[in-house]
């Protein structure tokens, strides 16, 4: 049967696709597709011998990664002329940043919006500057606005007029009514700089901050293509980095994301085999603890027709997402506000 | 999925999936002359019930694949054949990138096409399903795909759709009753019927053909011809196209050719009779034209 695994299986042993039938090659590629993987999955298979109609698949994947890839980081090149007048560092995030920086988590990887991070104390001006340079509101909603400003980690998306693309503003790395509160200030003070004139976070921070991303907020709907992430990066970073295990250890705790890291690191071990890197005071028994195979369940939750599957799992994890945002009676308010607008309108 | 098929239109290959028997079945209908074996598919696309109870009770028909739009709208069951194909359609805009992709119909003869674009509305369905009864090969009503590496175009005669009033003209226009799928009422459309292309086309539908003459038909107006220029086709066929920014340097290359290799008007026409007129008279003038230079070199 095809799930998640099965995307996993091809893109650490890419020899192991040379078995499979034009329906396995079918469900294997609906099945990346729908995890956002696809083109990761075409750049790992670039020199492995493929069936005819697969091959066209993947190369036009390929041909659209470059696309991908080029506007991503002209959009990071706009976003640095829009900001040039910030005197502040304006660091980017996520899948840019890893493109921009040059790293192995780059090849394949599908980029949406450009994430970027900025100082608390510098979001007024950031914001007018953006909305100067043709940036603008995707959500005029005064409540959702209001929402974003006293609790998110970011402000409301914006999105550029004649680009179509959005940008998330970020003044940290997790909601502000979740549990662990990153250092802001240590993230952007021990950002790398590019030749660019633009930053990305220190390698021990890139890891928290994909760990934080997937484990302590969300539901786990991008959670494979994340894991990829840290399994890539990981693996390059312990080649170059040195003593990366131990700072990656100081950092996670600085920012209150040490069980945050070992679960991410924990699960990628167990989808890609990434390195062990990273050792927690009680799972040095390695062991893996019993609710890591439900994360697991829910991450490989997909079908040979890019259908999401095992409903219960994936409610499970929606609930939670909103649970690790905000307390019982918060949440409770939220939903009401939600629920009496959209009824309403 | 429960149900499902495989259909391929030009070069493009579709895997259809389908919670209900139905619309699995009028499409094999509707696509009884196509390749219909099982490959490795360019896209993947789903009929799925909105909820589980709605497989059942007044079955809604949501639109899915490996290509989604967040607010697409579902469908009731009766218009599956329709989700169908506004779901092929749209993986067609959005994933792909063989081609550079124009909302276009086409028609051609003697190896030379026509383009003919424009707003939904504008005639260029009905207008090339007319040409292809009167002795032009049809080679689509929505999306012309040209080959950014020789400017070709690849044929994409997939069924047409007739909306509305064109339905009861094509019906005259042709005697064949087979021809025709299912009348579907009350679709976001209006009424839609689809009408299969001639076996021919579809045998022949991996040959390309080279664009010779470019329009912009506008049905209902006055009788007009004028005369685009380079730059005017240039700006309209980046709005036609769905895939001009995600081919990037291709896309520019292949439009830019495209413009400069061919003639183009555009044109205003009162009905069908009008319209299909106006097409011969620039095509022999083309024929002229071409002739022309021919001669000189």
């Amino acid at each position: 049967m095809t799930d998640g695994w099965s995307v996993a299986r091809a893109l650490t042993d890419p020899a192991s696709v040379a078995g499979l039938d034009s329906t396995g090659w079918t469900q294997l590629l609906s099945a990346a597709r729908a995890l956002s993987l696809i083109g990761t999955l075409a750049e790992v298979l670039a020199d492995a011998p493929l069936p005819p109609d697969a091959a066209r698949v993947l190369a036009d994947v390929r041909h659209s990664n470059v696309t991908g890839q080029r506007q991503a980081l002209w959009e990071a090149e706009s976003a640095r002329m829009a900001l040039a007048d910030y005197p502040g560092r304006v660091v980017l995030l996520k899948g840019t940043a890893f493109a921009a920086a040059g790293y192995d988590a780059a090849l394949g990887r599908s980029i949406g919006d450009l994430d970027i991070l900025v100082a608390r104390d510098g979001l007024d001006q950031v914001e007018a500057l953006l909305l100067k340079a043709g940036w603008e509101w995707v959500k005029p909603d005064p409540y959702d606005d209001a929402y974003y400003r006293q609790w998110m980690h970011e402000l409301p998306p914006l999105i550029h007029a004649t680009r179509d693309r959005m940008i998330d503003v970020h003044h940290t790395i997790l909601p502000l009514t979740a549990g662990p509160t990153p250092d802001a200030a240590a993230l952007i003070a021990d950002a790398r700089a590019l030749p660019s004139g633009l930053y990305v976070l220190s390698p021990a921070d890139i890891i928290c901050h994909a760990a934080a991303h997937l484990i302590a907020d969300g539901d786990l709907s991008g959670g494979m293509r994340n894991l990829w992430d840290i399994d890539r990066l990981v693996r390059q970073f312990i080649v170059e980095e040195s003593g990366f295990s131990d700072t990656l250890a100081e950092r996670a705790k600085l920012h209150g994301l040490t069980d945050a890291v070992g679960r991410a690191l924990r699960l990628s071990a167990q989808l890609f085999g990434t390195p062990i890197v990273f050792r927690q005071a009680q799972g040095g028994s390695g062991s893996v603890p019993a609710i890591d195979s439900l994360f697991l369940r829910r991450i490989t939750a997909v079908d040979g027709w890019g259908r999401k599957t095992r409903k219960l799992t994936r409610q499970a994890f929606y609930i939670r997402s909103h649970l690790l945002r905000m307390p019982p009676a918060m949440l409770a308010r939220h939903l009401w506000t939600k629920w009496r607008k959209g009824h309403r309108g | 999925m429960r149900h499902s098929c495989s259909i391929a239109v030009g070069p493009a290959r579709f895997r259809i999936g389908s919670d209900w028997r139905a619309p699995i079945d009028q499409l094999r209908q509707l696509y009884a002359d196509y390749p219909m074996e099982q490959s490795v598919p360019d896209f993947t696309v789903r009929l799925q019930a909105t909820s589980v109870l709605r497989r059942v009770i007044r079955p809604q028909v949501a639109i899915a694949g490996d290509f989604t739009l967040p607010d697409a709208a579902p469908l009731p069951l009766e218009q599956g054949l329709l989700a169908a194909e506004m779901a092929m359609n749209l993986q067609m805009a959005l994933g792909w990138r063989r081609h550079l992709l124009l909302h276009a119909s086409a028609v051609s003869r003697n190896g030379r096409a026509v383009i003919m674009t424009g707003v939904s509305g504008a005639g260029k369905s009905t207008l090339s399903a007319l040409l292809g009864e009167r002795g032009w090969r049809f080679l689509g009503d929505e999306f012309v795909l040209i080959d950014p590496d020789t400017g070709n175009i690849a044929p994409f005669p997939r069924p047409i759709s007739l909306k509305n009033e064109s339905i009861a003209s094509m019906e005259r226009e042709v005697d064949d009753d087979t021809r025709f799928g299912p009348v579907m009422h009350d679709t976001p459309k209006g009424t839609i019927r689809h009408l299969r292309p001639r076996a021919e086309w579809v045998e022949q539908m991996a040959r390309e053909t080279r664009p010779a003459l470019l329009l912009f038909p506008r049905f209902g107006y006055a009788r007009a011809v004028r005369r685009v220029d380079e730059a005017e086709s240039f700006v309209r066929l980046t709005q036609a196209s769905t895939n001009y920014v995600a081919l990037g340097e291709r896309g520019f290359d292949a439009l830019t050719g495209l413009v400069r290799s061919v003639r183009a008007c555009a044109i205003d026409y009162a009905d069908g009779e009008e319209g299909a007129e106006l097409v011969e008279r620039l095509w022999s003038e083309q024929g002229t034209r071409l002739g022309d230079r021919a001669a000189a070199a």
